[in-house]
């Protein structure tokens, strides 16, 4: 399934996405990863570190419909795996961004603008594995 | 005041990767597809999320503290290990299956599209998982 290239809107979301990491050191001074406010959130340390990420993860939810009533149109999601595919690689992806402490947003934008070796090392190797799978998949599986 | 500024983070953050096209998998996956349907546009999400943030990290830096605590807390590790390499290694596989990342699916459930419930049940399961792996682990070491 071919999609648009979208720079300049991806380069927007993009400045989105990075303030709100911004607005997180700011306010609560944490890193802003997916991967520990969702764990965080279903094996919470104590009630303040559950609220926190519970406040966020809601603001995050919202997103959508804020959009959807500001242009009229919800934000395009096409999902081109089966259910079986989703199931698989959900599962990997819990126990690997868990494993390696942290995702694309954690390592990906915070590590990486705050220079961290061990984020400098965790994103080009995911991306790589990514990438490879993808190929693997769609170009020697034919799926 | 520091739950709702929390919920206000989670919303600008939301609105930036449903904006980004992040959320959506057929973009995401068409990103790494080189060799197929390539879209590279999510490289523009990396480069302005990083320019915010790296320039908006040592703004924020020059304060003493947070607005709502006591110090910053960052992670401060240097290490290289198995886990980092291997975990990050496995993210990127599971990322290339599903199309879906963390931080993309959790604004994503905000559609209401069921393949984003599913996707988020499965990586707690992998969470889950990850913490029974890592006690199995440590009591194999501690026998040594």
């Amino acid at each position: 399934m071919e999609t648009a290239f979208t720079p300049l809107a991806s380069f927007g979301g993009g400045l989105g996405i990075g303030l709100g990491a911004v607005l997180l050191m700011l306010g609560l001074g944490r890193i802003l990863g997916a991967t520990g406010v969702l764990s965080g959130l279903v094996f919470p340390e104590n009630r303040d570190e559950f609220a926190w990420r519970a406040a966020m993860v809601l603001g995050m939810v919202l997103a959508p419909g804020l959009i959807f009533a500001v242009t009229g149109a919800w934000p395009a999601l096409d999902v081109p795996v089966n259910p079986l595919m989703i199931v698989i690689g959900g599962v990997i992806v819990g126990f690997g961004a868990s494993l390696g402490s942290g995702c694309t947003s954690g390592h990906g934008v915070c590590g990486l603008a705050r220079l961290s070796v061990r984020s400098m090392v965790a994103v080009p190797v995911f991306m790589a594995t990514a990438a490879i799978t993808v190929f693997v998949i769609r170009h020697v599986l034919g799926a | 005041m520091k739950l709702i500024f929390a919920l206000l983070t989670g919303l600008v953050f939301g609105v930036g990767i449903a904006v980004s096209g992040m959320m959506n998998p057929a973009k995401v996956l068409n990103f790494f597809d080189l060799a197929g349907t390539w879209d590279p546009s999510l490289a523009f999400v990396m480069g302005g999320a990083l320019v915010v943030t790296a320039l908006g990290y040592r703004l924020v830096w020059r304060r003493t503290a947070p607005l709502f605590g006591t110090r910053f807390d960052v992670p401060k590790g240097t290490t290289i290990d198995r886990n980092l390499v291997g975990g990050s290694a496995l993210f990127g596989i599971g990322w290339g299956v599903a199309g879906f990342c963390p931080g993309a699916a959790i604004p994503a459930l905000g559609t209401g599209q069921w393949e984003v419930a599913l996707f988020l049940a499965a990586v707690i399961a992998g969470f889950a998982l990850r913490r029974v792996f890592t006690s199995i682990v440590s009591a194999k070491g501690a026998q040594i």
